[in-house]
């Protein structure tokens, strides 16, 4: 005889606790995943977990590093966060960076013999617009022609990539680099103020929390919000409510793509100070798990880069410590993606265990 | 100047070649999509066969396990995306994402001990053909019968999809999952089945490159050629004939390049890089336009959490 020992029920409502719960079991799934896959390639998967999540943050020079990378990851998610409640399926972020940092890689080169207060505030600007204008073309592709966004926004990330090395190849490349694929250094006014000495962690960090805050604003206090999530809830209801959708599909990509041309251009003006051809690792991509991890809520969004962030120092310091490569990272990135996605089963299933009673013996 | 036909013969031969993974990893989403399964793991799945292929072919030293071994491996990473999202319900894009993420960090880790070995000569089919039939010989012979098999496979998913049985209730499944749910299919197997099948193209589009295309291991080997394949399948609007068409341009667009570069163009080399992207992008364009056009073979659901009340 067939006994059923649980059963699998529909939840009628979403618990809000354990929305938010489920992505720290997430996080700790992966800790236990990455431990075996230690385990596997022969080393201690304690000591292992240690040299990634541990060492990289037990100093000062470490916590700085930490934000230096969560700056872009949470900018651009934040921006992600408007796309993906609306169901607008931006993944091309990386292109959007790379762009943004052209643009305003291009104006700082422009400005490399000047000096002013008006020389920053001029190319972050201009990098928002080129991220901005770069994240247009899907959309625009997307209400009036009909094209899926997903492959489109894809497809630029190479384009932009190829841009960038066209140009530090190129015509923008060091007059005086001895052929290095890299452009000038961009003068000290072009440069994002350090906040401490002797640290990377840069005045980009204010960029983004003043982002997060304006988001939280527009999303939960604005009628555009309001609709953003309606549309992303049932798009026959926004249909229904007269929503201008086509207009709303290009606002979206509107403030993702800036986010992310700010995140570019915060990486050139910050820690790196030129264009070259890797200008990111990946952050654009990264930042899909962080808006997911972080719930697309602003202030999830913050915790969840300040741990995506560590799989990006955890991975160099493995790399150092342990020979493994720095794509490890990434293999803590897809776990992390996995198990929330999959631990989600629980939010909107409950598993009621029945246990054997006796008369079914 | 004269006009060297061989050479063109020679030309169309590398087009083949570079043209084989994209038919064989877009042919199998291809199958995967038309179940309503829309997996934009390609990518992922592509650069963990690579790496398996490979690294079986220095262990076992032998090739055939190592093809084998390659479409197990990609058939077992895909095995990931279908537990989440057939059993888990989870989101096809975002859990998608994650197998291109995860499937590049596990390829490069595992990867690490077989950087810089040499590849073996993989054994090509009638090289004495190629060599003493002008034109035709570099076309038609002196490949590998992976090769062989990826031009086939198109005319096989064609004839599978519109002439089986099995291939009707996929097309059902894709375009309908309640009623063909109510007609008595299993939805969720029918979609593990494809998608399995997927991966397990996908990691043998993998070993072609790490195999025979460039026969070695690098880190990140297949280079976007995972996302190329995706986008071939909504360029040929789900038909597995016009799939066949559209890798054939665009390992064109590729050798191309490579010749123009050779030949010393003044164009720059990373525009022609990005022409393939641009391309892409343009097709869709057109193509997606149509509404009629590309409705006729969409996949209804595609994309779509499917779930049985039990």
């Amino acid at each position: 005889m067939e006994v059923q020992l649980i059963k699998i029920e529909k939840r009628s409502d979403v618990s809000r606790s354990i929305y938010f719960l489920t992505p720290v079991l997430a996080i700790f799934l992966t800790l236990f995943g990455g431990g075996i896959i230690f385990y596997i390639l022969g080393f201690n998967p304690i000591e292992a977990l240690k040299f990634f999540f541990i060492t990289p943050i037990s100093d000062l020079y470490g916590l700085s590093e930490l934000l230096v990378k969560a700056t872009p990851l949470c900018l651009i998610a934040i921006g992600l966060s408007f796309c993906f409640k609306s169901n607008n399926w931006n993944i091309g972020a990386e292109g959007q960076l790379i762009f943004g940092g052209i643009v305003g890689g291009g104006v700082a080169l422009l400005f490399y013999n000047h000096d002013g207060f008006y020389v920053l505030p001029i190319i972050i600007l201009s990098g928002a617009i080129g991220g901005m204008l770069f994240a247009i073309i899907p959309a625009i592709l997307k209400t009036y022609f009909n094209t899926n966004e997903i492959l489109v926004s894809l497809m630029l990330v190479y384009v932009a990539k190829l841009l960038l090395d066209y140009l530090v190849v190129g015509p923008w490349s060091n007059p005086e680099g001895f052929n290095f694929p890299e452009t000038r250094q961009f003068s000290e006014s072009a440069r994002m103020p350090i906040l401490f000495d002797g640290l990377r962690i840069h005045a980009g960090i204010f960029i983004t929390l003043i982002t997060v805050f304006l988001s939280w604003l527009i999303l939960y206090k604005t009628y555009l919000g309001f609709q953003i999530k309606v549309s992303g809830l049932s798009l026959k209801t926004a249909k229904y409510a007269g929503y201008k959708g086509k207009i709303m599909i290009i606002i979206v990509f509107m403030i993702s793509g800036a986010c992310a041309g700010l995140a570019g251009v915060g990486e050139i003006t910050g820690p790196i100070g030129q264009l070259h051809r890797n200008i990111s690792p990946d952050y654009g991509f990264t930042a899909i798990i962080v808006a997911f991890l972080g719930r697309l809520n602003p202030v999830g969004i913050i915790f969840a880069s300040l741990i995506v962030a560590l799989t990006y120092l955890g991975a160099e310091t493995a790399q150092i410590f342990l020979q493994v490569p720095k794509y490890t990272g990434q293999v803590f990135q897809g776990m992390i993606l996995f198990f929330l996605l999959g631990s989600d089963y629980l939010l909107f299933f409950k598993i009621k265990f029945l246990g054997l009673k006796k008369n079914e013996l | 100047m004269s006009f060297d036909l061989n050479f063109i013969g020679i030309l169309i031969g590398a087009i083949m070649a570079s043209s084989v993974p994209l038919i064989l990893a877009a042919s199998g989403e291809l199958i995967t999509e038309r179940s309503g399964v829309l997996n934009l793991g390609v990518e992922g799945m592509m650069i963990i066969g690579a790496i398996s292929g490979f690294a079986l072919m220095v262990v076992t030293d032998n090739l055939f396990f190592a093809v084998i071994g390659s479409m197990f491996s990609g058939l077992i990473i895909s095995l990931i995306f279908g537990l989440l999202t057939q059993s888990l319900l989870t989101n096809h894009v975002a859990t998608g994402l994650a197998l291109t993420i995860f499937g590049i960090g596990m390829s490069a880790m595992i990867g690490k001990n077989f950087v810089g070995i040499p590849g073996k000569e993989f054994p090509l089919l009638f090289p004495n053909l190629k060599e003493s039939i002008p034109f035709l010989g570099p076309i038609f012979f002196g490949h590998s019968i992976i090769l062989y098999f990826a031009f086939g496979l198109p005319f096989l998913t064609n004839y599978f999809l519109k002439k089986t049985k099995t291939g009707l209730i996929v097309r059902a499944v894709g375009d309908s999952p309640t009623s063909a749910s109510n007609q008595g299919i299993n939805v969720t197997l029918v979609r593990y089945s494809c998608i399995l099948y997927g991966g397990a193209m996908c990691g043998l589009a993998g070993a072609y490159l790490s195999l025979i295309y460039t026969p070695q291991w690098i880190e990140n080997m297949t280079g976007g050629r995972g996302w190329i394949a995706l986008a071939l399948v909504v360029f040929a609007t789900w038909s597995p004939i016009k799939v066949l068409i559209g890798a054939l341009i665009f390992g064109g667009i590729t050798i191309l390049q490579l010749h123009m570069q050779a030949v010393g163009l003044r164009i720059p080399v990373q525009l022609l890089s990005a022409l393939p992207y641009i391309m892409t992008i343009i097709v869709l364009v057109i193509i997606s336009r149509d509404s009629r056009k590309i409705k006729l073979n969409t996949p209804t659901s595609l994309g779509q959490i499917f779930y049985k009340e039990k």
